[in-house]
């Protein structure tokens, strides 16, 4: 879509990205897995390596561009979407990567969140969610499930937590997809898919601090649930999940439901996934769904498109440039009203 | 007999509430100032609320403007001439009236129901409470009716252009001329003849109605131009001089310029007014807060941008944790902030020199950056310029202060030629330069150079960790932080190699020394002029290099019996004198009222020093 470049011409590798410094995530961390699906998509982007730009906020997933072989910038608690906003919008030729996490995007930096999403500035947000906070030595974090005992909730946590994609779709986010870290080949294919999209694009990891928060997803990625709690959501699909495949979801009312195929109920009946569906609501539900009673919806959730912030600043730009008798700062200083001595 | 009298100077005050069109009749009479060639500075005062209830002192809405045949550097202390549209702009504004100065009131509007409104327990015009004053009784509003009654407008409509009712009165005391006014009406109601028609009735009949009234004991006043250098003039606020700077260092020095800002009073007219200029390639991010201004600007720093922020007080303390992120990965940021009252909201429309302290100091760990101060509305431009000159050259941030007087006050402003103003030229790297390392440094200005995203072989990663020296890459190591520490320390001490050394207005010896800085330089260079003028030995050294201060400030100072710092603040740029020169005795002078200096209270101040023993 936004970048024909032929892949084959720019004849990168994996190899090509991978930096000198020692990576310092805890052995078993969810992020290594993370880091080399991120390393093997970067070829596949379609982007000359020095376009390329990873930046982060703070906590262990933000030390994430001291691993990548690009442009980085390791930035300061919850701003990172500030950073790569000022950096997309002052060259949008760029392709630019944001690492954060639950404490970095959704806590301190909610804010710059939120707006990055609903100005739709075309970088691509990998957000790391282990639901907790690791760097700090696991305190709750926004999206901890309520009553969970942790440090700072030694009673457990009396706060309901945010759901990363309700959040965003409803800030007006035009690219959700979600993706366990136990799933490098579909971590790699959605990294590819939200480099193509134009605007904001979020990707939730499931993400399992092997330290603080062991298992928290467990439910969802385990081997024994990760059929019955899993559903993988496809383009033009029926939503089908389960060991047998003998599940789905339908349309129940206003709300979803999880239904048995056989009895009546046929592939026919279901739902089939639409993630360009401009009308969020099918796609906040489908973000929410969690176990026990929904399996969680993994895969592109929602991607519509929209006018991305950095295009039509370039816009206005060109037509101003066309449009006003302003070229030069001598032009400015001597517009309006000036007099003689 | 009709007589004019030749003046120097004057003050005109104009007030009335906030919708009564104050601000635009003081920018018309200010045209005619220009047409007529005098020099001159003006300064609104205007309430922090939008549209505070009519007829109430808290919505009162000034305009003052100092003109003159010699060079103006104050919008004046008091006011020889107040236009005072109704009871509550007269009860605000008596107390800056010189003593037998001229008033001229709207008769019409001083009714019962007014006065007590205004807060006035008797008639102040007829209960000789300004028998000292040339009162000049006028009922405008009436005129104003009558004047353009022919027309067939209605009266509400009528009574809109009162304010042109008392300009034409102002126009005719100091010998105006209609054509500047006239062709702002032309060009402003364009699409309504009528309009146009009624403001320049209302205009005429108020300069007729001056020229007939006995009132004025017939006599006029005459100022004559100034005698300012041959060149083409404008009309500028301390804001858009900044906003103008800005892009003049953004053309200079090739990069393209990235503004991040929060709006903010009084700082919002830069981000209005870069907003503008698209077609100079200027980019305006109105960011969520004001961290996201800082910190989108420090990313398109990093992306190759001219990158500023601006603010106020309040907003500079959101900031300081991003401008500490600046220092450390030492690149170029422009952070203007124009001073207003604190701490915390404060006085928002008052102007103040209290963030100095903030601006050196106000960031965790040892994080030093250039700090320049401006000192009038139209040299907004030339430091804004210098600011971003010095943040790309020297890669570091550079804050800015200026503050809410220069902001909103305007004075004439020689334009400049582009061609006249330095080259900036930014260390950028090569591409492919095989010797590149994200923090190796110049040997003289001990910058490290400028890598682009987009640059082919220059791929690297900085952040807020420290760093280590040459590579840049993450390091805890304990000396390799007393040496960066000390880098970015001496880094910024070196910049006084290239500032021009600080000059001293007066001789260069004498009985008081008065050290100012920043907005206040009008006020002083009044005071100062007054006292040689008596013939005290008193010069003035105005600071605009604050961090790093000139090389031969130590040498000034040598030459002085006394050494006085006056500041709109409780003494904070004389902490950082006596910091750096502990052996000299620096006498203070600090005024925090949200109001400039008068230039009355310094000359008796100052005298009052030379007095003691």
């Amino acid at each position: 879509m936004a970048n024909e470049v032929y892949v084959k011409e720019l004849e990168l590798t994996k190899a090509d990205f991978v930096s000198d410094q020692m990576v310092k995530w805890c052995p078993g961390c969810g992020d290594h897995a993370i880091l080399a699906s991120f390393l093997k998509a970067l070829p596949q982007l379609g982007h000359k390596k020095e376009d390329i730009v990873v930046v982060s906020g703070i906590g262990c997933s933000s030390r994430f561009p001291y691993y990548v072989k690009t442009y980085g910038f390791h930035g300061i608690h919850g701003r990172a979407a500030a950073l790569a906003s000022g950096i997309k919008i002052t060259n949008p030729k760029l392709n630019v990567w944001m690492v954060t996490g639950d404490g970095d995007s959704l806590a301190i930096g909610g804010n710059h969140f939120i707006h990055v999403l609903r100005r739709n500035i075309d970088i691509n947000i990998m957000l790391f969610n282990n639901r907790i906070y690791g760097l700090t030595k696991g305190q709750y974090s926004p999206t901890t499930p309520l009553g969970q005992v942790t440090k700072t909730s030694p009673q457990g946590t009396i706060e309901h937590p945010f759901n990363p994609g309700e959040l965003a779709i409803g800030a007006q986010g035009t690219f959700f997809a979600r993706v366990t870290d136990t799933n490098p080949k579909l971590m790699t294919e959605i990294i590819v898919e939200a480099s193509k999209h134009k605007g904001t694009s979020l990707i939730e990891f499931l993400q399992n601090c092997v330290i603080f928060n062991n298992k928290t997803f467990q439910d969802i990625t385990s081997r024994e649930a990760k059929f019955e709690n899993q559903i993988y959501l496809k383009a033009g699909e029926s939503m089908i999940f389960g060991k047998e495949s003998d599940k789905g979801i339908i349309l129940d009312g206003t709300k979803l439901k999880v239904v048995k195929l056989g009895e009546g109920v046929t592939e026919k009946n279901l739902l089939i996934h639409n993630p360009h569906e401009s009308d969020p609501g099918i796609h906040i539900m489908l973000a929410k769904m969690a176990p026990p009673e929904f399996p969680a919806a993994i895969g592109v959730i929602r991607s519509v498109d929209n006018l991305s912030y950095d295009e039509q600043v370039e816009a206005i730009i060109e037509h101003e440039k066309e449009v006003s008798p302003i070229h030069t700062v001598t032009d400015l200083l001597n517009s309006g009203k000036t007099w003689d001595i | 007999m009709k007589s004019v009298v030749d003046l120097e100077n004057v003050v005109v005050r104009f007030a009335g509430d906030s919708g009564d069109g104050m601000q635009l009749t003081g920018a018309l009479f200010s045209d005619a100032a220009a047409v007529a060639g005098n020099d001159f500075a003006t300064f609104p005062d205007y309430p922090s609320e939008i549209r505070a209830p009519q007829g109430t002192v808290a919505g009162v809405s000034g305009f003052q403007i100092h003109f003159g045949q010699k060079n103006i550097y104050t919008s004046g202390d008091l006011a020889d001439v107040l236009v005072a549209m109704n009871p509550a702009p007269l009860k605000k504004n008596l107390e800056w009236v010189k003593p037998g100065g001229t008033i001229i009131v709207d008769t019409d509007t001083f009714t019962e129901k007014a006065l007590i409104k205004a807060g006035y327990e008797t008639n102040p015009l007829t209960d000789g409470s300004l028998n000292d004053y040339n009162l000049i009784k006028a009922p405008i509003s009436t005129l104003t009716k009558n004047a353009a009654a022919e027309l067939g407008l209605d009266n509400k409509m009528v009574l809109k252009s009162r304010n042109m009712f008392a300009l034409g009165v102002m126009f005719f005391i100091f010998h105006r001329d209609f054509k500047s006014a006239d062709e702002y009406f032309e060009n402003k109601f364009k699409a309504n003849p009528l309009v146009v028609k009624s403001n320049k009735m209302v205009m005429r009949a108020g300069y007729n109605y001056a020229d007939t009234i006995e009132a004025l004991n017939r006599v006029t006043y005459n100022v004559e131009p100034a005698s300012l250098k041959k060149g083409k003039y404008r009309n500028i606020t301390g804001n858009l001089a900044t906003a103008w700077g800005l892009l003049a260092a953004s053309e200079k020095s090739g990069r393209p310029l990235f503004l991040g800002s929060y709006p903010i009073t009084p700082a919002t007219d830069i981000l209005q007014e870069l907003a503008k200029h698209k077609s100079l390639g200027a980019k305006a991010f109105q960011a969520e807060d004001e961290i996201a201004g800082v910190v989108s600007s420090i990313g398109a720093s990093f992306a190759g941008s001219m990158a500023v922020t601006t603010t106020s007080g309040p907003g500079l303390s959101l900031k300081s944790e991003a401008i500490g992120l600046a220092v450390m990965t030492e690149l170029p940021l422009v952070i203007v902030d124009v001073q207003r009252g604190g701490p915390s909201t404060g006085l928002p429309t008052k102007s103040e020199q209290s963030d100095l302290m903030q601006a050196m100091y106000g960031r965790n760990g040892e994080a030093p950056l250039i700090i320049l101060a401006a000192s009038t509305s139209s040299d907004c431009f030339f430091f804004a310029f210098e600011a971003a000159r010095f943040a790309m050259e020297h890669m570091t941030p550079v804050i800015l202060l200026t503050d809410s007087y220069l902001a909103n006050g305007s004075e004439v402003f020689k334009i400049p030629d582009m061609k006249d103003l330095p080259k900036i030229k930014p260390p950028l790297a090569k591409p492919n330069d095989p010797e590149y390392q994200p923090y190796k440094r110049d040997p003289e200005k001990l910058n490290r150079l400028w890598a682009v995203p987009g640059t082919d072989g220059l791929r690297h990663r900085i952040g807020g960790l420290e760093k280590e020296d040459g590579s840049g890459n993450v390091s805890h190591d304990p000396m390799n932080h007393q040496i960066m520490s000390e880098y970015r320390a001496e880094k910024v001490n070196r910049v006084a190699n290239y500032i021009p050394d600080q000059e001293i207005i007066g001789d260069k010896e004498g009985d008081l020394l008065i050290v100012s800085w920043g907005g206040t330089y009008g006020n002083m260079l009044e005071a100062v002029n007054a006292l040689q003028e008596e013939g005290k030995r008193v010069s003035l050294a105005h600071f605009n290099y604050i961090n790093p201060l000139p090389k031969n400030t130590k040498e000034i100072f040598k030459n002085f019996k006394k050494i006085i710092v006056p500041e709109l603040n409780l003494g904070q740029f004389v902490m950082i004198l006596r910091m750096h020169f502990p052996e000299f005795r620096f006498e203070q002078y600090n005024k925090i009222q949200g109001l400039p200096f008068m230039v009355k209270e310094l000359v008796d101040r100052f005298n009052q020093l030379l007095e003691e023993d």
